[in-house]
């Protein structure tokens, strides 16, 4: 306070690194004063409870769930509470005491959220990093051998072979059907029926839609009634029955159509949107310039969806990056279909061995950042 | 010659009738404006010429050819949006050059006729910008060079100016102006509810209502002989006094009884008005403050508007429910309360029937 009053310039203005230093220090404080006030009561009044109530061990997990949420409130209120405390809307200073309580308050009530979530995010990272110089165990120091490993190993360059294929097709695929099915569905009486059949694929969860896609691909021993959907319409026509999801490189195509099979209501209910705020009034310019329906989409309609297509088609690709799922499920990277999310996943969980899974992961992980930082940069432009 | 003849033209949507039977000729280089009030058809009127509404009823012709079912590429039309509809992520050299490129018109040529319509808009400079890089009165010439460019036969354009400001509204009016008069023989029909507008860019105005025309007529015609009350209390500002009459004799002039005393009008009326009730109506502008004792109206001020160049007086007249407005050159000092004495030359006057036609047209 005594310090304000000696800064000439008003303090509406954005606040110097001194200035920004100080704020970013008694939120801080308040913070810190906010928390251990508001955990102290909540293990106080636990202590209290927990001698008078029964000793039953669900009473007690409802409990603590309760003044969990209440030690939140609490930390909220208690804190902006001692903000205003400390900055009093009223008095000589008033102009200058809500300026200063407004720097500090997003601070407050963000903090312990951007602190947690940076924990859990940022801890794995550099514990992968760690991870990947180390033995099996994550306990010995093995310098770039894992590294030097995944250069030479087949099954990784089988993997990310698989995952560049995904990744060409999938999202162009999804993207395409879901901008197809979004502009042929946009002015027809029933197309809201026929998007919400084709939207309804989103709701099934990865394994449950490779379940159903078993089904399709199923394949019986010859002799046998064969009940794989694919194979009996093979058969009508003739054909020999298949092991489709055994057909070394066929089984990666097949497999990716149970995402672009769940994906393109995805892409078709973005892209859906984005064409219903284009102008009319350029449509009917176009019109009047002669241009034709197919003209019109390709030449009018989709340049200006741009930059929802290129933010749809980005989001399915770092989906596909990850794709793991449906792989476990259908072959579980059997028969030349392995991806590196599930190669990772072999690698931890089969073999046991951390150091090896790390180095996938960050290999996953160095693949996916970049298009990440694009699309949210994209994503911005877009709503700007 | 003519250029565009509509022949009971109609329109409806389901049961919901919004134009009725348009009858219209319009000759080649004439500048015709469509004004009325919102929801008039106007708009409908005018997107059904271009082809963007369908037909329900009635002939339209476009030189001389019956265009009901011909697509708008085809009917020779261009039109101007309200809203500029430019294409966003063309360049303004695209955005002109855009209906040639699909009508696979050869490039030399598509490039002249480009160049000459940025001439003429001084557009040259910003050829290659997307339009979010213009302002608002650069993208409304960007539009209307997209229809110079079709090179049509008739020019439509929707509210082209509603979406500037004022002042460069009266600036692009002018343009507009220009741009026909060095087009002498380009039809070009324009919708718009402004009457400054109508006034002062037509050859004709159509004055449109619930789908009617009203009238047909140059501006000044409109003004000075309009055919009904509507038109008379649309065209000009503020609106025509309209006050109940009586008229007491009829003949090659007709007297009617006001509120306030009688009036003679040199305005035929047959003689089966006699004693008829009628509308006596006169321009705020045609009424001016009496000196002597003859006079029209007596009322008291009971509101002022000072413009600077006229004083809008709100007079409340006994026996006449709305205020009667006069306007008066200049700056006057009347204040409220005031009484004050107004009259107006015989021939500034009219009369209309209790229906709302006038007896100049009957």
């Amino acid at each position: 306070m005594a310090m304000s009053s000696t800064i000439p310039t008003p303090t509406t203005g954005s606040p110097g690194p001194g200035g920004f230093l100080v704020t970013l220090a008694i939120a801080l404080i308040i913070m810190l004063a906010g928390i251990v006030v508001s955990v102290v009561c909540a293990v106080a009044v636990f202590a209290a409870l927990n001698a008078v109530l029964p000793d039953i061990k669900l009473v007690q997990a409802v409990l603590v769930m309760l003044l969990g949420v209440a030690a939140c409130f609490g930390y909220f209120w208690g804190s902006n509470r001692i903000l205003d405390t400390i900055y009093p809307a009223r008095g000589v200073h008033i102009a200058d005491n809500i300026n200063k309580a407004n720097g500090i308050r997003p601070w407050l009530f963000l903090g312990p959220a951007v602190v947690i979530l940076g924990i859990y995010l940022v801890y794995p990272v550099v514990n992968s990093i760690f991870l990947s110089f180390h033995g099996p165990d994550g306990r010995q120091w093995v310098g770039g051998a894992n590294y030097a490993w995944l250069a030479t190993d087949a099954a990784f360059r089988e993997s990310m072979f698989n995952n560049i294929l995904w990744l060409l097709v999938v999202p162009a695929a999804a993207t395409f059907f879901g901008l197809i099915a979004a502009a042929l569905t946009d002015r027809i009486g029933w197309g809201n029926l026929a998007k919400s059949l084709i939207f309804m694929p989103m709701a099934i969860s990865f394994v449950g839609a490779s379940v159903i896609w078993k089904f399709i691909y199923d394949y019986r021993a010859e002799g046998t009634e064969q009940i794989g959907l694919l194979n009996a319409i093979v058969t009508f026509f003739g054909g020999e029955p298949q092991a489709w999801i055994t057909l070394p490189l066929w089984n990666s195509f097949f497999l990716m159509v149970i995402l672009i099979w769940i994906q393109t209501g995805f892409a078709m209910v973005i892209l859906s949107a984005a064409l219903r705020g284009i102008p009319e009034e350029t449509i009917e310019a176009a019109i009047i310039d002669g241009a034709s329906p197919f003209q019109i989409f390709y030449k009018i309609k989709v340049p200006q969806i741009w930059a929802t297509i290129a933010v749809v088609w980005t989001t399915i690709t770092i989906l596909v990056l990850k794709v793991f799922d449906i792989v476990l499920a259908m072959t579980n990277g059997q028969w030349g279909s392995q991806v590196l999310a599930n190669y990772m996943f072999d690698w931890m969980f089969r073999g046991l061995d951390f150091g090896r899974a790390s180095t996938i992961a960050l290999v996953i992980m160095a693949m996916v950042t970049p298009i990440m930082i694009w699309n949210i940069r994209e994503a911005r432009k877009d709503m700007k | 010659m003519t250029a565009l003849d509509l022949k009971d033209i109609q329109k409806s949507y389901g049961a919901t009738k919004v134009i009725h039977g348009i009858d219209l000729k319009i000759d080649e280089g004439e500048f015709i404006v469509f004004v009325g009030p919102s929801g008039c058809g106007k708009s409908t009127l005018l997107r059904m010429i271009a082809g963007l509404e369908s037909i329900t009823g009635g002939d339209m012709h476009i030189g001389g050819e019956r265009v009901n079912d011909i697509p708008p590429s085809q009917r020779g039309i261009a039109m101007v949006f309200q809203s500029y509809a430019l294409y966003p992520h063309m360049t303004v050299y695209d955005n002109m050059a855009f209906g040639m490129k699909i009508a696979r018109a050869p490039k030399e040529e598509i490039e002249k006729r480009v160049r000459a319509a940025a001439d003429i808009l001084q557009l040259t400079p910003y050829l290659e910008r997307l339009p979010k890089a213009l302002s608002g009165g650069q993208r409304q010439r960007v539009a209307i060079g997209r229809a110079i460019v079709r090179n049509p036969k008739v020019f439509l354009f929707d509210e082209p100016l509603s979406n500037l400001d004022a002042a460069l509204r009266v600036a692009t009016r002018i343009e507009i102006a220009k741009l026909k008069g060095s087009m002498p023989d380009t039809t070009m029909i324009y919708v718009t509810h402004d009457q400054v507008e109508a006034m002062t860019l037509a050859d004709r105005i159509v004055v449109l209502s619930a789908g009617h025309i009203e009238q047909v007529g140059a501006p000044i015609e409109l003004y000075e002989r309009p055919a009904n009350l509507f038109v008379a209390q649309f065209i000009g500002s503020p609106a025509m006094n309209i006050q109940p009459a009586t008229i007491e004799k009829t003949g090659r002039t007709t007297t009617v009884r006001l509120s306030g005393g009688t009036a003679e009008v040199p305005i035929t009326s047959p003689e089966t008005l006699a004693g008829k009730p009628a509308k006596f109506g006169v321009r705020p502008e045609d009424l001016r403050l009496a000196d002597g004792g003859d006079h029209l109206f007596e009322g008291e001020v009971h509101f002022v508007e000072r413009l600077g160049e006229v004083t809008n007086i709100y007079l409340k007249v006994v026996g006449v429910e709305e205020a009667v407005v006069v306007k008066v050159a200049g700056v006057q000092r009347h204040a409220k309360g005031d009484q004050v004495r107004i009259t107006a030359a015989p021939e500034k006057m009219h009369l209309f029937t209790e229906e709302g036609r006038s007896l100049l047209y009957l």
